[in-house]
């Protein structure tokens, strides 16, 4: 087998610029490594062969014709499948959305679409990117690529493992509350959380859709740079989507980091996290610090009360978002049913899994009549209180600097039983999405186990480049993002 | 005891936007099913709501011509519940924070004014139509109105009498339909009312249990179904019974209210703000704008037409209570300048006949069969002595029925008014010559005959005869 597949969106790029290797190739050498170690990974719900060579073939006839669209032109990638892609079924990881074939492409895929990329298929989630594992999906979990007995994080599992294992040279995942970023620490790739409201969500099955954002994940901070451009921009289509103008971030991306203020928050390193995962990031902060940047610690004291107030913001949107998965105009429908109240019920009852089940109920009690002050209410307090605190953060400072998870890659089964412990992994990421801010996570170091541990720097509003230009630097200095997945053959 | 009826009416006006309120569908009325649909209006995966600025134009005009308080920022939100017609499970709607509040409208029953409340009016999707198969079991879903826009009118609790609330509605109505927001047709459910009843002995200042009504699709409707309503809660208080707040529905055909559902059973809609949307900002230019564009509303066209038509107050006010029939007015006037005569024939025979036909409740005077210009040149041709205001009535009817130009019936049916002295006088002498006695009974100071005579010389020509030259010839034949 070649090694094209584990070429970078940019390397690739280099490439078929010279002429010396074809979309089609490298789509083919995808497409091989696909088959070749998707039985032991799962990263797919769907591949999407033939479409994928059709998009290849159409590359390179462009690029024939001297009409090359730019740097994604032709370079295959994974798309979560919560995110439409025209004529592909979009399942979300849930049985109730039966073989629901999308009719419209969201606008990322859209924007994908035309700047050439290629879809190679359909990645793994939780169930309405609902969990932080994989497990939840109702096609069966995705493993990962550094120990197959271990999850690859989630909800975007299936991207991320995709990216780790080179079945994609980069893709799409979804962000609510560390759905890109933790899989992408627990993969070892790297992921990027953008502002909300800088990638249009139009298209894309809504979880929660005031923290729902689409990101990128690729094997280098300059390849979800690329990503990101093709990403990025206002859509009329999503009314929550920005106007601030979408700055060159490749072009910012190799600027001196000499100079930027980091603030390390002490309430991100708390007792019972995994030693290893403190050691890498502290370490990692010197790195950076020995790059020229100044570190101070700093406090985000609402913090512990991050996790309360996305279960009860997040649940209480579900709880509406997924009210349209009724059985009446499309996907699954129990038909065996005496009248509309019990179609409802068998429908939703067979159509969801037990963890989207829990979060339509504890979103549909804290909006009810009564309750609704007490939770959601205050919940959305607690959520601006959050902000300020980023924000008085920010005010004196370039970027936060955390980790991504209080673990590592935690094995398969070993946190299904008990749904706070899930809720946990997300400790480090939920507040970015409760404030709105961009989050990039890169790898930077590895366990005892030899498993990886992801760095994220948070940066203010629509200053993605910033934290972009932190992460690029860093791995310059670092080789962690080249180590290879230790679980599947290289 | 004597009670104190207590009413406010929510009223549901569909807005006459070319599109839906969040897609670019089509609002027509009366497309196959579900032609006029989109991924967002029937909730597909993934889709999100765009807000069509025009339904914000139009709730502020009507905020503005209600006196309302616009607000500069608004809110949506979703209701929440379950059913088919309901595609995301979901309504957009506003909630706590709606775009206009605190207004109000004058309304005039019986010659006296009376100010009836606004609490609010809020923007928000109409649903689709649950449509049950006869034929079979099944159950279809037709989602063409399913994201039309309409605006959601509460009333303060103002309302004392059921002739009061239709007075309102009418009032209401008459203003959205000369903002052209809404074109006010209850019988296709563009203009729908629900009523919040209770009453409460004379006197008292608490206000007694509610009922909600619904299902009162015309303004007859809301009328008897709110006067059964006061006399079933007095009924029942009377006979030391107790009421239960619930939502009651009007049945037309068996002239009650049926209970629907408990307060205990009523949806919990577990309202809160929309995510998919920002808040609406109104700034002060945007309002000036509307403003600025405002139509002549009905208050004010009736102080005109009383200025530059010289009409009586009493006119201006009936012509201009709805618009189609002020227009139809000032159309038929730039024919014929005569206001008063075609005030009278608008006023006595076309809102005579919509009352008798029960065409209130549909706008039908752009399809009525006589034309504005119609009915000028009949005006006409009494005012030039063409026919008289006799023969003008059934050449009227015969308009009406035919669709034929007065000026065509006139000819070919020779209605036309005879003044010469000539033929006249021979029917004056015919009914002479046949009434010797009563001629004699005249001559001897009985002035009341000369009505009869006038009656059978009128008779004699066919009706045709000019009135007042009959009178005069017949007076001179008589004395002389």
């Amino acid at each position: 087998m070649s090694d094209l597949h584990r070429l970078t969106i940019a390397q690739a790029g280099e490439r078929l610029a010279r002429g010396d290797l074809s979309a089609r190739e490298l789509t083919d050498a995808t497409l091989a490594r696909i088959a070749a170690t998707e039985p032991a990974v799962h990263s797919f719900i769907t591949v999407t062969a033939d479409l994928a060579r059709e998009q290849a073939d159409a590359a390179d006839a462009r690029r024939r014709r001297g009409e090359a669209l730019g740097p994604l032109d032709g370079i295959p990638l994974a798309i979560k499948d919560v995110i439409h892609v025209r004529g592909v079924r979009s399942t979300a990881g849930s049985q109730i959305l039966g073989d629901f074939i999308a009719p419209f492409d969201a606008t990322v895929s859209a924007r994908l679409r035309a700047a050439g990329a290629v879809c190679v298929g359909k990645a793994n989630c939780d169930e309405f990117a609902m969990g932080s594992s994989t497990e939840n999906s109702s096609f069966g979990a995705s493993r990962n690529p550094w120990d197959l007995e271990r999850v690859p994080g989630g909800s975007s599992g299936g991207s991320a493992s995709a990216v780790a294992a080179c079945q994609a040279l980069g893709s799409l995942g979804t962000d609510t509350g560390g759905s890109i970023r933790q899989p992408a620490g627990c993969c070892g790739v790297v992921g990027l959380k953008p502002t909300y409201g800088r990638v249009s969500r139009y298209g894309v099955i809504a979880y929660a859709s005031s923290l729902d954002q689409v990101g990128p994940l690729a094997r280098t901070v300059d390849d979800c740079a690329t990503l990101l451009q093709v990403l990025a921009g206002h859509d009329p289509a999503d009314s929550t989507s920005s106007r601030h103008p979408v700055p060159d971030y490749r072009a910012l991306l190799r600027r001196d980091v000499r100079g930027l203020r980091l603030a390390l928050p002490r309430e991100y390193f708390t007792e019972g996290m995994q030693p290893e995962v403190e050691q890498s990031v502290r370490t990692a902060v010197r790195q950076l610090e020995s790059l020229g940047a100044r570190v101070e610690e700093v406090s985000l004291p609402h913090s512990k009360y991050a996790i309360a107030a996305y279960y009860l913001i997040a649940t209480a949107e579900a709880s509406s978002n997924l009210a349209r998965y009724d059985g009446v105009r499309y996907g699954a429908r129990e038909t065996d049913a005496a009248n509309l109240l019990e179609m409802y019920r068998k429908t939703r009852d067979h159509g969801f899994g037990a963890e989207v089940k829990r979060r339509i109920m504890l979103g549909t009690y804290a909006l009810s009549a009564g309750y609704y002050d007490a939770y959601y209410l205050k919940a959305q307090r607690v959520r601006t209180l959050i902000r300020h605190d980023f924000m008085e953060v920010f005010a004196t400072h370039d970027a936060i600097v955390t980790p991504t998870a209080p673990s590592t890659a935690f094995r398969l089964g070993e946190k299904t039983a008990d749904p706070l412990q899930m809720y946990l992994s997300d400790i480090f990421t939920i507040s970015v999405n409760l404030a709105g801010l961009p989050g990039l996570v890169v790898p930077c170091g590895l366990d005892a186990s030899g498993l990886p541990v992801g760095l994220q720097i948070v940066t203010r509003p629509f200053e993605e480049e910033t934290a972009l230009q932190l992460g690029h630097a860093y791995e310059q200095a670092t080789d962690w993002h080249r180590r290879v997945p230790t679980g599947i053959a290289a | 005891m004597k009670y104190e009826p207590v009413i406010g009416l929510e009223v549901h006006a569909e807005l006459l936007t070319e599109s839906k309120i969040f897609c670019g569908c089509s609002t027509k009325f009366g497309a196959p099913p579900n032609h006029n649909t989109c991924p967002v209006c029937v909730a597909l995966p993934g889709v999100l709501p765009v807000l069509n600025r025009r339904v914000v134009d139009y709730a502020i005009r009507l905020g503005l011509a209600t006196h309302c308080t616009v607000a500069p920022s608004s809110r949506w939100a979703r209701k929440n519940y379950f059913y088919p017609d309901l595609p995301k499970g979901y309504q957009i709607s506003q909630y706590e924070l709606p775009i206009c509040t605190e207004g109000y409208v004058d309304v005039k029953l019986d010659g006296e004014s009376k100010r009836v409340r606004l609490t609010r009016i809020h923007m928000e999707e109409d649903t689709g139509k649950n449509i049950h198969d006869a034929h079979s079991d099944a159950s279809l879903v037709d989602f063409n109105r399913c994201g039309v826009p309409l605006l959601e009118i509460v009333s303060e609790p103002d309302i004392r009498s059921p002739e009061e609330a239709s007075a309102y509605l009418r009032a209401l109505r008459a203003i959205l339909q000369y903002l052209e927001v809404c074109d006010g047709n209850m019988e296709e459910g563009s203009f729908r009312c629900d009523a919040n009843v209770s009453i409460r002995p004379v006197g008292a200042t608490e206000l007694g249990t509610k009922v909600e009504i619904k299902n009162m699709n015309s303004f007859r409707n809301v009328e008897r179904a709110i006067a059964y309503e006061i006399e079933r809660q007095a009924e029942t208080l009377d006979a030391g019974g107790r009421l239960v707040q619930e939502t009651r529905l009007w049945d037309p055909d068996r002239e009650v209210t049926r209970s629907m559902r408990s307060k205990e059973s009523a949806h919990d809609y577990r309202y809160f703000p929309e995510p998919d949307l920002l808040p609406l900002e109104v700034g002060p230019e945007w309002i000036a704008e509307v403003r600025a564009a405002l139509p002549e509303l009905p208050a004010e066209r009736g102080e005109r037409f009383v200025r530059e038509h010289g009409l009586p107050a009493y006119d201006a006010e009936v012509l201009t209570a709805r618009k189609d029939v002020a227009d139809y007015f000032e159309e038929a006037l730039r024919a014929h300048g005569n206001a008063k005569s075609i005030s009278n024939w608008v006023m006595g025979e076309i809102l005579r006949l919509i009352r008798e036909r029960r065409l209130d409740d549909a706008l039908v005077i752009r399809d009525w069969p006589v034309a504005p210009a119609a009915l000028a040149a009949l005006v006409k041709l009494i005012d030039d002595g063409t026919i008289s205001g006799k023969i003008a009535k059934t050449v009227f009817e015969e308009m009406l029925a035919s669709g034929a130009a007065p000026e065509a019936i006139v000819r070919e049916k020779g209605l036309t008014q005879v003044s010469d002295d000539g033929p006249i006088l021979a029917a004056i002498d015919q009914v002479l010559a046949a009434n010797p006695d009563k001629v004699a009974e005249y001559r001897g100071g009985k002035d009341k005959l000369m009505g009869f005579f006038v009656g059978q010389v009128m008779k004699g020509t066919g009706g045709k005869a000019n009135p007042g030259k009959v009178n005069e010839l017949l007076k001179a034949r008589l004395s002389g």
